[in-house]
């Protein structure tokens, strides 16, 4: 704020990460930058997989801890959806952070990272819940703090009113005519003995696969 | 890991023939997959969202194989208010008041995380006074979230009293705080470059009595758990994750902690000034939910260690000024804005137009009682973010529990859940 230098500097205490990145993966990192402090690359979101199995497994880098996942989405209308993966070296007590950009035309989708970190699984899920963006190989990608019928939409999305696309009205018929069986997700109720017991269509949505299968 | 095995008193002090008191070796039973049945059902249980063991409106639907655990799959966002989404339509400074409301057992570290961050997005320097002051706010809030999480894990497990001894001390480090912000839970504590409020006058000395008598109660509460044969059966062995699996699922806090990950946000990446303060990091090896508590209880040693040394500090640092000298960020007192053209021009631009960040980004974690805690600021030169993102640590230390419930008996999912300490206000936020 006050005579505080722009936080946008390009120049200054650049993580020597970024060096690495751009003699191993040339053409796959698009810019860097540095905010507050805080080193970020954006990549080719096609590569991203592969780059952060690069940054972990490296022994000179050593991303071995997931702080975060998470997107951005800008007022500005032109501007690319961003995803956001916080690293960090435990040994080393390095951060980087990794972006991708996902054009609003495209299909808003990149590749999981559940393999490399099992706590990508509820930061992803959380994403995709909040913006819509979908995780390709997330075993179980479904939303987590909105409910599983949840038909409004995105709501970190800045296209998502603040009190939501329905009215308080419909909400409230929504809410009181929920079928019950909403209460438990298909894969709960594909679990054997409560299975028995379940309406024909239920068994036949199941035996068909849709998320969770039959054992 | 090695096994371990712990001389335990028993409760009733009987004698062998030897005449010494009777002890029991209590060994940890390794691992043992649940053996393949002939022909029983399994059955699907569900505990919550209304239930008291779960610690708040979490949900957990079991599959249970007679009384062993096969599968555990929980269900959050009961609390979800979407305060995330609430940031961006406020002015840094209004989004003190939601960050109470995420983690409600550690209101004031919550403030403080978000004040630093928003100052690292802004370049702002605060005052020493008021560094210390935050360090005051950070330490009592681990006290009063660890009290709070030693109390009803107790009960969990089926002893009552301790309970009462810890809230009892939450209450006087309750007083001290609502004395200090007037309020209980609601603590809005922090202002982008300063603070709400100085301490009144006398806290320090109540703080200073809380320090004194404090350790007390610990060590009563370690001498009832800590060798106490019951609480080591229910917690030795149970949810056992280790270090390198920890990292992996991004657990922070004492749950890393205890699995043997000597990382603390305080000592590996200080903040406010840690690194001048003399503090040990409590580091388990097992990784269990007995190790979980051992690291909290020291824990709450170590903050007690800190408070006074904040304390010291802050006597030598009296009448120093607890904001930033300026007029862009800080109200000027009332008064002045009453009285002084400029003071309410100051004013009325703050409170009608925010306080402007500049273009850029910044993420700050710190230890917060829970794990790590980190606020992560975009900004388009506007004085409202343009995301705002809470990276909650029971979040991510929840996700983990079907992997630690994977086979154990169903009494011991209480006794995991509990050791995780969730809030689920910071979890659904």
């Amino acid at each position: 704020m006050s005579g505080a230098a722009p936080a946008l500097d390009p120049g200054s205490a650049v993580s020597p990460s970024v060096a690495a990145l751009r003699s191993r993966f040339p053409g796959a990192i698009r810019r860097h930058q540095v905010s507050c402090g805080d080193t970020m690359v954006y990549v080719a979101p096609e590569r991203a997989h592969q780059i952060l199995t690069w940054l972990r497994d490296d022994p000179g880098q050593r991303f071995d801890y997931l702080t975060d996942i998470t997107a951005v989405e800008y007022r500005d209308r032109e501007r690319a959806l961003e995803v956001v993966w916080q690293l960090r070296s435990l040994a080393r007590k390095a951060d980087l952070r990794l972006k991708v950009e996902l054009d609003r035309g495209s299909r808003l989708e990149v590749d999981s990272v559940y393999d490399l970190w099992k706590g990508a699984d509820w930061l992803e899920r959380e994403t995709f819940d909040m913006f819509g963006i979908r995780f390709r190989g997330h075993p179980d990608l479904r939303r987590i703090l909105m409910w599983e019928t949840y038909a409004e939409g995105f709501p970190l999305r800045k296209d998502f009113p603040l009190r939501g696309h329905f009215s308080r009205a419909e909400q409230t018929r929504q809410a009181l005519a929920a079928n019950p069986e909403a209460h438990y997700s298909l894969e709960e109720l594909s679990i054997a003995a409560a299975y028995e017991e379940l309406p024909a269509d239920m068994k036949e949505r199941l035996a068909r696969g849709e998320r969770g299968a039959v054992s | 890991m090695s096994t371990r095995t712990l001389e335990v008193e028993l409760g009733t002090p009987g004698l062998d023939p030897a005449g010494r008191p009777i002890t029991v070796p209590l060994g940890v039973p390794a691992y043992q997959p649940p053996q393949d049945d002939m022909g029983s059902e399994h059955m699907l249980i569900n505990i919550g969202p209304q239930h008291p063991a779960t610690h708040g409106v979490l949900r957990l639907v079991i599959e249970l194989d007679g009384e062993t655990v096969i599968r555990v799959v929980p269900h959050i966002g009961y609390l979800h208010s979407g305060f995330e989404k609430l940031g961006e339509y406020r002015h840094y400074n209004q989004i003190v008041p939601l960050t109470d409301r995420t983690d409600y057992l550690s209101p004031m570290a919550n403030n403080v995380c978000l004040a630093l961050a928003a100052e690292k997005l802004m370049g702002i320097e605060i005052t020493e006074r008021c560094q210390v002051l935050r360090v005051i706010a950070c330490e009592i809030s681990r006290i009063i979230s660890h009290l709070v999480w030693l109390g009803t894990t107790g009960i969990d497990l089926g002893a009552f009293t301790p309970f009462l001894w810890c809230f009892y001390q939450r209450e006087r480090l309750y007083n001290l705080q609502e004395a200090w912000t007037g309020a209980r839970l609601t603590t809005s504590l922090t202002r982008i470059g300063g603070l709400m409020a100085d301490v009144p006058e006398g806290f320090d000395v109540g703080l200073r009595e809380f320090c004194r008598t404090f350790p007390k109660t610990l060590d009563e509460v370690d001498a009832m758990f800590t060798r106490n044969a019951i609480w080591c059966g229910r917690t030795q062995g149970v949810g056992v994750i280790g270090g390198p699996e920890a990292i992996n699922y991004s657990l922070s806090g004492p749950m890393l902690r205890a699995s043997g990950v000597d990382y603390d946000v305080r000592k590996d990446r200080p903040y406010l000034g840690y690194q001048d303060y003399s503090f040990d990091v409590p580091v388990g090896e097992h990784g269990d939910v007995y190790d979980r508590y051992r690291v909290r209880l020291e824990e709450m040693y170590q903050s007690t260690r800190i408070l006074e040394q904040a304390l010291d500090r802050l006597d030598r640092l009296a009448g120093a000024p607890i904001n930033v000298a300026d007029p862009r960020l800080i109200l000027p007192s009332k008064s002045r804005a009453m009285s002084d053209m400029e003071a309410m021009i100051f004013h009325f631009k703050q409170v009608m137009e925010g306080v402007k960040a500049p273009v850029g980004e910044a993420y700050l974690g710190i230890e917060n009682p829970k794990g790590e805690l980190g606020y992560y600021f975009v900004s388009d030169g506007t004085a409202k973010p343009v995301r705002w993102r809470i990276r909650p640590p029971s979040f991510l230390n929840l996700a983990c529990l079907p992997r630690l419930c994977e086979g154990v008996l169903l009494s011991d999912v209480i006794a995991i859940n509990a050791s995780i300490d969730i809030v689920m206000g910071e979890i659904d936020r």
